[in-house]
């Protein structure tokens, strides 16, 4: 099994969701992160107090696949959230090592 | 045209009429229930200017951690002057002494002070009951030390801000409030123009901040931390109620709903919206950006300005007046306060007191019946009035100046007025206060 961790731009977020379903994802965990990559942030100033917000709003979805997705999935998520401009995100995938339903006791793989 | 006595401040003729009806040889003085009601209403509104107006201007523009703190402060400032006011303040400002300086202690927890007791309006025979006076002006008492925590917010000990503003309502409000709108006045009996309080509330209060905040020294983290307002919204809205609530401050200083109410509440809209678009239009070519923080404050910078002058100038002059401190107060802030270094948080001194010194003193330029006002005094010019005004002003400055340095370094010495850094850092909400304003 795989966790796929993916940071997107907060507007992509509804058309992962629906591209990742379609091909089959069960669920999903959305958390709002700040961060910064090539993307820098912007300058406000407030009565002559010049402030740098060096983070950029961004989401970030963490989704857990039995390997055999994982190279469906991060392909749809590319797909759908590239713009092309700087800030599009990253995709990172990590190994799990169990898995537990909560409801039922089921593991691992009947888990996901 | 209105003589000088009637349109300089507010006491001549009540000083007058507070000795008993006795001593009239004139026609049975009238109360007219529309007057009462008018004041009653003024009262009420320059009250809302403090509670929730100020608390949420000035909250809106602190962090988080720190807004319940100044919704704190400004509460407890509010009812301690408004004790204070009772005891001893009320007399102090407008006890009817002879001294130039002070009202004298005559009216001590109101001492002879009935609801049939009646003082003088600027009409001649015209009263209003004393107790809608001693109310309205025990807000102008109560408004004017909130303003000065813009200086110390973040920062200050709560017990130490509460002995200061004791102190410094006793030692330079009352005695500025007598000196300028008490019959025996110092500034008063010069020829000052001050309608609503330009010198004895925003020069008052922004000198205060400003030699407050260079004593209590700059918040930790300042120019690295971010510091943003947290609620830009929440300081509109306090901004629009000050807005609002200052009719009741300028319109009624006028103590009758008359014709001059009205010359009052006109120039308040109009110096307000003149420095509204002043200031915005400056930030839009200067910095690129109007915002939301600006247009406020350019607000607020007009309704300052046209304190002094709201009885006094014509409109069109008013949104000159406007325009003029708005620009004033913007470089000011950008460019000023930067080059020295202080930090004076909420730009007390940058808006009142820059604001309140370009109303006084331009006051005494566009009350100039060549320019729309109702014209000075017989035998007065405009730069004698326009000199008159500028000692006021240095008057005011150098009493309240010395007076704060001195009062704020006794408590430092005795109490210690900051903070510690851990209770800096953690906020002053949950620090001193026990509470968070915001859970999420």
């Amino acid at each position: 099994m795989k966790l796929i961790i993916a940071a997107i731009k907060p507007f992509k977020l509804d058309e992962v969701r629906e591209a990742l379903t379609a091909i089959g994802v069960r669920g999903m965990m959305v958390t709002e992160i700040k961060g910064f990559g090539s993307q820098s942030g912007h300058t406000e100033i407030y009565r002559g107090a010049e402030y740098t917000v060096n983070f950029v709003p961004k989401v970030k979805i963490e989704i857990a696949v039995p390997a055999s997705m994982v190279e469906q999935v991060t392909e749809a998520i590319v797909n759908t959230a590239r713009t092309g401009k700087i800030g599009d995100g990253k995709i990172f995938v990590l190994d799990v090592e169990s898995a537990v339903r909560v409801r039922t006791g089921e593991t691992n793989e009947d888990a996901l | 045209m209105k003589s000088l006595m009637k349109t300089a401040g507010l006491a001549a003729a009540i000083s007058a009429l507070a000795l008993p009806v006795v001593a009239q040889e004139a026609a049975e003085p009238i109360m007219d229930k529309g007057d009462v009601a008018w004041m009653m209403v003024s009262t009420l509104l320059v009250l809302l200017m403090i509670l929730p107006g100020l608390a949420l201007f000035y909250g809106g523009m602190v962090r988080r951690k720190n807004m319940l703190s100044v919704l704190m402060q400004s509460t407890l400032i509010t009812a301690m002057a408004m004790v204070i006011w009772v005891v001893y303040g009320y007399s102090m400002s407008f006890g009817g002494s002879t001294s130039p300086y002070w009202g004298g202690l005559s009216k001590m927890f109101l001492a002879g002070v009935t609801m049939d007791s009646m003082v003088g309006t600027f009409t001649d025979g015209v009263v209003i009951p004393e107790y809608v006076f001693i109310a309205f002006q025990m807000t102008f008492a109560a408004i004017t030390p909130v303003l000065i925590i813009g200086a110390f917010v973040e920062r200050i000990k709560l017990s130490a801000l509460m002995i200061f503003i004791a102190l410094w309502l006793t030692v330079v409000y009352f005695p500025v409030a007598h000196m300028v709108w008490d019959g025996s006045g110092l500034i008063f009996n010069m020829g000052a123009l001050d309608f609503a309080g330009g010198t004895v509330v925003h020069i008052n209060a922004g000198v205060a901040g400003l030699v407050g905040a260079l004593v209590l020294g700059k918040r930790m983290g300042l120019g690295k931390d971010m510091m943003a307002p947290h609620s830009m919204t929440l300081t509109m809205v306090g901004a629009s109620l000050l807005w609002v609530g200052w009719f009741g401050f300028n319109a009624g200083s006028n103590l009758e709903a008359n014709g001059g109410a009205t010359l009052a509440m006109m120039n308040t809209f109009a110096a307000t919206a003149g420095a509204i678009l002043a200031w915005s239009a400056i930030e839009a070519i200067f910095r690129g950006k109007a915002s939301m923080l600006g247009a406020a404050t350019g607000m607020v910078t007009g309704l300052v300005a046209v304190t002094p002058a709201a009885g006094s100038v014509g409109p069109v002059g008013a949104i000159v007046l406007g325009a003029i401190a708005a620009a004033a107060a913007y470089f000011f802030v950008s460019k000023v306060k930067n080059a020295f270094g202080y930090d004076d948080s909420l730009d007390v001194f940058g808006c009142h007191g820059i604001g309140g010194i370009v109303g006084a003193v331009g006051t005494g330029i566009f009350t100039s019946a060549a320019l729309g006002g109702i014209g000075y005094g017989d035998g007065v010019t405009m730069a004698m009035q326009t000199w008159i005004q500028i000692k006021a002003v240095v008057i005011t400055i150098i009493w309240g100046g010395i007076a704060s340095f001195v009062i704020l370094k006794v408590i430092d010495m005795v109490i210690g007025l900051r903070v510690s850094e851990e209770v800096e850092r953690e906020g002053l909400d949950l620090a001193v206060h026990g509470e968070a304003a915001y859970h999420e």
